[in-house]
Parts: C-alpha cells; structure tokens; sequence
C-alpha cells in the first residue's frame, strides 16, 4: 500500500533530501508512525501529545486534514499526504 | 544580502500601509535557486489581528504548488509589525520554516515612514542583512 508523501524542505534532513517518500498505513497516524520508522525523528516534527502539532499543515490531496479526522483520517493507496510547516508569526 | 526592485519594496510597504493596524503577511517567489525575487503574492492573514499573521492554510497549499510547478521557491517572506519594530519576535522565529527565504519585516507604527528590514533565520538565529534597493 503506497501513499505518497510529500515533504517540506525543512524536514528533507530526516529523509536524506527526499521531496517525496512513500508510506503505509490506513489513518494519517499510523502513516506517521510508519515514515517515522522509516525516517527516524520525523514523527516528533509532526505529532504532539497524541494530536497533529498546531502549526504544522498536513493535507490529504486537496484538503486540510483538520477538517478531516487529524490523525484517525483514512487514507488509502494513492492518496497524496502534503506537509507545510504553517508561515505564521507576530509582534510577540 | 537582499536584493530586491523599488517596485516590489513598494508593493510590500503599500500591503502593510492598507491592511494596519491589523499584521500584513504576503510571499515574493523568484525562480528556484536565483535569490531574485520577482513575484508578488500578497496573502490572507488568516489571523486578521494586529499582533499575528498565519498563512490560511488552503491559499498556503494553493500557492507553494503553484510555486512548484513554476520551479519557483518563497525567496521573500514579509509580514509586518503594526506598533512594535521591524524585528524578528520569538515568535516569528519560532515559526521560521523556510530556511532559504529573506525575512523581511515591515513596521507601520509610524505613519510618515515604514520600516523595512531583511532578516536570515536559521535554526533558531536571526541575522539582520543588509537591502539593497534597485530602481
């Protein structure tokens, strides 16, 4: 089962430069579970506490997946996972 | 170093002017691996507030596959601050996720002048550098 995973260049560190790597898994959190088997400390880079970090963007094809399920959204062979690191900032 | 056009420095300064008091956010994109910004794409500031700015997060998506296919990268990305200085926050630090862009920073505190500074942000450090505007 292969889902493509598309990574945002501040996490190529953890995929050896791979804008996109394949993954497993039948929700978004065991498709995390499964690249961070793969791509040792990614997981931490994405997940929290049990939940998608806030500032982190995880799309499935063309939708948020905060609009979705988070971490129990289904995915499937074929599916495309985009991550963005969120641009965001402040006076503070 | 940043090099930008008087143009594009103008259009950021102008995005900032007429979204205070709330934060301005937008992207430059030039060609992939260039350092030469060319492309403006002002962006919602999903947080609409005077002291954040977030990208929304399906016009972030829209516009980094646009910038994909285009073999573009965000060589600039600005935002401005609307009561406190053009400099980096530890916030706008901590979500620094572009580690080959120039940060620039717009401060609208004053109405007479805006300030517009350039910034390296990498792991965590900010380095100031210097703008150099081309007519």
């Amino acid at each position: 089962m292969a889902i493509e995973v598309r990574i945002p260049t501040i996490l190529r560190t953890y995929t050896g430069g791979a804008k996109v790597v394949e993954g497993s898994g039948s929700t978004l959190g065991e498709l995390i579970k499964n690249l961070d088997a793969a791509h040792a400390g990614i997981g931490d880079r994405l997940v929290d506490g049990g939940a998608l970090r806030r500032f982190v963007n995880v799309y499935l094809n063309d939708e948020d997946v905060r609009f979705l399920g988070g971490l129990d959204t289904p995915v499937s062979n074929g599916d495309t996972v985009t991550v963005l690191p969120a641009v965001a900032g402040g006076a503070r | 170093m940043l090099t930008i056009s008087r143009e594009l420095a103008d259009k950021i300064i102008a995005h900032a002017r007429k979204d205070h008091p709330d934060e301005a956010c937008g992207v430059i994109a030039g060609p992939a691996g260039s350092d030469l910004p060319e492309r403006f794409i002002p962006m919602e500031n999903a947080a609409r507030s005077p002291t954040f700015y977030e990208f929304d997060s399906m016009e972030h998506l829209r516009v980094w596959r646009e910038m994909d296919d285009r073999d573009e990268e965000p060589v600039v990305i600005y935002h401005s601050h609307t009561m406190t200085e053009a400099y980096p926050s530890r916030t706008d630090i901590s979500y620094a996720n572009e580690p080959g862009a120039h940060y620039v920073l717009v401060s609208t505190r004053e109405e007479e002048a805006a300030e517009f500074r350039s910034y390296r942000i990498l792991d965590g450090e900010v380095t100031e550098e210097p703008v150099a505007i081309v007519e």
